[in-house]
């Protein structure tokens, strides 16, 4: 099925109407139990999210839990080398556990704090946002159980042994592809089976509504800050934002604040895998189409008859075969560019930041280093590119080691 | 009139309950629908359910993911469904089809390109998991000027408000899921199934149907002593599970279970 944009007036940021609609894109597909549930949700963040108190709250949190506002830093060397543009990235590697995760389920938790639930399940790839949910809930004395594909149990161990620590449950979920969607279909089915004292903190900008949104908003402090420390540092605002995109979080969280800076372009970097061409990526806004999965209409990794594929990725956290909703909105609209880097890529730009900057990113991160680097030397000095570093690369250190033959 | 409404008209007149079963299509093998089907029909059914495989059957529980995955070994499609439909109605033209699945197999293949290949081989029904209402607007209409009847869930979580919606929307039945769960779970309440159906037959005259978490003779009888249709599919397809080498022994078992249920249902 194909979908006509419609080149209407409204502004980007007021988006999604009141049913949770990007365009054609986004809505509420789940079974008739969770509606109810949905809906009480909706209510409390809209009711939340224009709270004075509640918004205290979480600003105090994010400051001196999670360390916002998170630097920006120069990437000097690596620019000078690359001889065009100049690379700043945004560090949301260095707040508390190590990835934009935490800005997210902070938020939520204090939500369902609000909503009286005494449960958390959630969903994790690569483990960051399953280690930011277990540390949440940790806090503030919740029960947490967090489903991960048994695929990314196994690659991601040091992730599982932190949720673990942090006296979360991890389910090891062997259905499907065993990674990041089963993961999610089997929260689902949690959420499904235990509603009334379960609040589900999905990690991503994807799920019915009102998650993308909520999600976004939760993650929109990264563009807030971005776009103050920007003008602050150089008198401007950037002229590209880059960002990794699986399901689109540390991306929309970047680029929203800035969606009617129309001449700051945006890109977003899908995961290429072993080349769009191989068929073995997870890069649905490039090569796939429009959908339905997981509550919401969005691009997909989908085969003719409707099956969702298996996807692939180096990174555990960008191998997702669906997207945000919004990124689906704002790639038909023209707003953002979505293009992708391959697994060889990534690796690349993984060892070049680390060796020219001292900063190990993490490989979902890599995705857009590895962009910057295409971009940066096609560009002049002066011009700017900002890129989302949106995690550390210290869980990656195995997967890196296997892949270059080293055992450590 | 439609076959549903032909057989719900019928029971009514005879103070009877629909049996409805819930099988995969193509579990464990294509070869196998077909047969099973005609089985059903043989053991007591009234209406067969078909589950369409999916990927990412998000509201079923394990019996039912893996009878999909065991399905979409043999890569059975949305369009390979609707020809065992067609292959049962050359014998079978009264026993009505509901067809029952995730919304993405139907998106791709197009709303009215599904609707009129389902109508013409012969399917009544369209039970769509995870499309509520609220974003069935051009899907209702597409169904139903092909004469294929929109069947909706309600929950236990549906307000009345919703029930109103959702009553008005939909035409054959509704189906009420008995349990905040997923299929075949096993935490049914039969009092508190009870007091949600009356709710709803204050809200409209469309036959309601139970089912999710009926696993035996007994439960299907208590069932239909409120409801006017009983739905019974996990317990089913773990028959299948049960005799992963043995396709006879678990259609004969399934029969064995549909005609147990049957006998119950019709005892009161």
């Amino acid at each position: 099925m194909r979908y006509d944009v419609q080149n209407n007036e409204i502004r980007l940021t007021d988006l999604p109407d009141e049913h949770g609609h990007f365009g054609p894109y986004g809505g509420i597909f789940v079974a008739e139990t969770l509606m109810e549930p949905l809906d009480e949700l909706r209510v409390a963040y809209e009711r939340y999210l224009s709270d004075p108190e509640f918004l205290a709250e979480l600003d105090a949190d994010l400051q001196h839990y999670v360390g916002r506002p998170s630097p920006i830093y120069h990437a000097e060397r690596l620019s000078r080398e690359l001889g065009g543009a100049q690379i700043y990235l945004k560090r949301e590697d260095l707040n508390h556990t190590g990835a934009h995760k935490i800005n997210n389920t902070v938020g939520q938790a204090l939500l369902a704090k609000r909503m009286g639930k005494t449960r958390i399940i959630a969903e994790t790839g690569a483990g960051q946002h399953g280690v930011a949910t277990a540390t949440v809930a940790a806090r503030l004395g919740l029960e947490c159980v967090v489903y991960m594909g048994e695929v990314d149990v196994a690659r991601q161990e040091a992730n599982v042994y932190r949720m673990r620590l942090l006296g979360a449950e991890v389910r090891s979920v062997a259905s499907g592809s065993k990674t990041l969607k089963d993961a999610l279909n089997e929260a689902m089915r949690d959420w499904v089976s235990n509603v009334d004292d379960t609040f589900y903190i999905i990690g991503t900008v994807a799920g019915p509504h009102p998650y993308p949104a909520m999600v976004r908003d939760f993650q929109a402090v990264i563009g807030r800050e971005a776009r103050e420390q920007m003008l602050a540092m150089t008198g401007r605002l950037p002229d590209a934002l880059l960002a990794c995109v699986g399901g689109g979080s540390n991306a929309i969280g970047l680029f929203f604040p800035f969606l009617e800076d129309r001449g700051v372009a945006l890109y977003g970097v899908e995961a290429a895998g072993d080349g769009l061409e191989t068929g073995h990526h997870a890069a649905p806004l490039c090569a796939g189409t429009p959908g339905v999965l997981h509550g919401n209409r969005t691009y997909l990794m989908e085969d003719r008859d409707g099956q969702i594929i298996e996807t692939h990725s180096i990174s555990a956290g960008l191998d997702y075969p669906g997207v945000g909703p919004e990124h689906a909105w704002l790639k038909d609209s023209g707003r953002a560019n979505y293009v992708a880097v391959t697994d060889g890529e990534a690796l690349q730009a993984f060892h070049r930041l680390t060796r020219t900057e001292g900063i190990i990113p993490a490989l979902e991160s890599s995705h857009a280093i590895a962009q910057a680097i295409k971009m940066a030397p096609t560009m002049d000095r002066e011009q700017i590119l900002l890129v989302n570093l949106s995690g550390r690369g210290d869980k990656d250190m195995h997967t890196v080691a296997a892949r270059e033959g080293m055992k450590i | 009139m439609s076959r549903i409404a032909a057989v719900f008209s019928a029971l009514r007149d005879q103070g009877r309950q629909a049996l409805i079963p819930f099988v995969t299509a193509g579990d464990p093998d294509p070869a196998t629908t077909l047969p099973l089907m005609h089985a059903m029909v043989e053991a007591g059914a009234d209406i067969i359910e078909l589950g369409v495989p999916f990927s990412d059957p998000m509201a079923d529980g394990p019996v039912i993911q893996r009878a999909s995955e065991r399905a979409l070994r043999h890569h059975i499609a949305l369009h390979d469904v609707i020809d065992m439909v067609r292959r049962f109605r050359e014998t079978d033209q009264a026993t009505p089809v509901v067809l029952m699945g995730y919304l993405n197999p139907l998106e791709a293949m197009g709303y009215e390109t599904f609707a009129e290949a389902a109508a013409e081989a012969g399917v009544d029904g369209v039970l769509t998991v995870d499309i509520p209402p609220e974003e069935a607007a051009t899907f209702v209409p597409a169904m139903k000027s092909n004469g294929i009847d929109p069947i909706f869930l309600l929950a236990p979580t549906s307000n009345r408000a919703r029930i109103e919606r959702i009553t008005a929307t939909a035409s054959g039945f509704v189906y009420y899921v008995s349990l905040k769960g997923v299929t075949g779970a096993g935490n049914l309440s039969l009092d508190s199934v009870r007091a949600k159906l009356a709710e709803i037959r204050s809200c409209t005259d469309l036959p309601v149907g139970v089912g999710f978490g009926i696993k035996d003779a007994t439960t299907a009888a208590a069932m239909a002593g409120f409801a006017d249709a009983v739905v019974v599919g996990s317990a089913l397809v773990s028959r299948i599970e049960a005799n992963p080498d043995d396709v006879q022994k678990a259609v004969a078992e399934i029969k064995a279970l549909l005609s147990e249920m049957r006998t119950a249902m019709d005892a009161d």
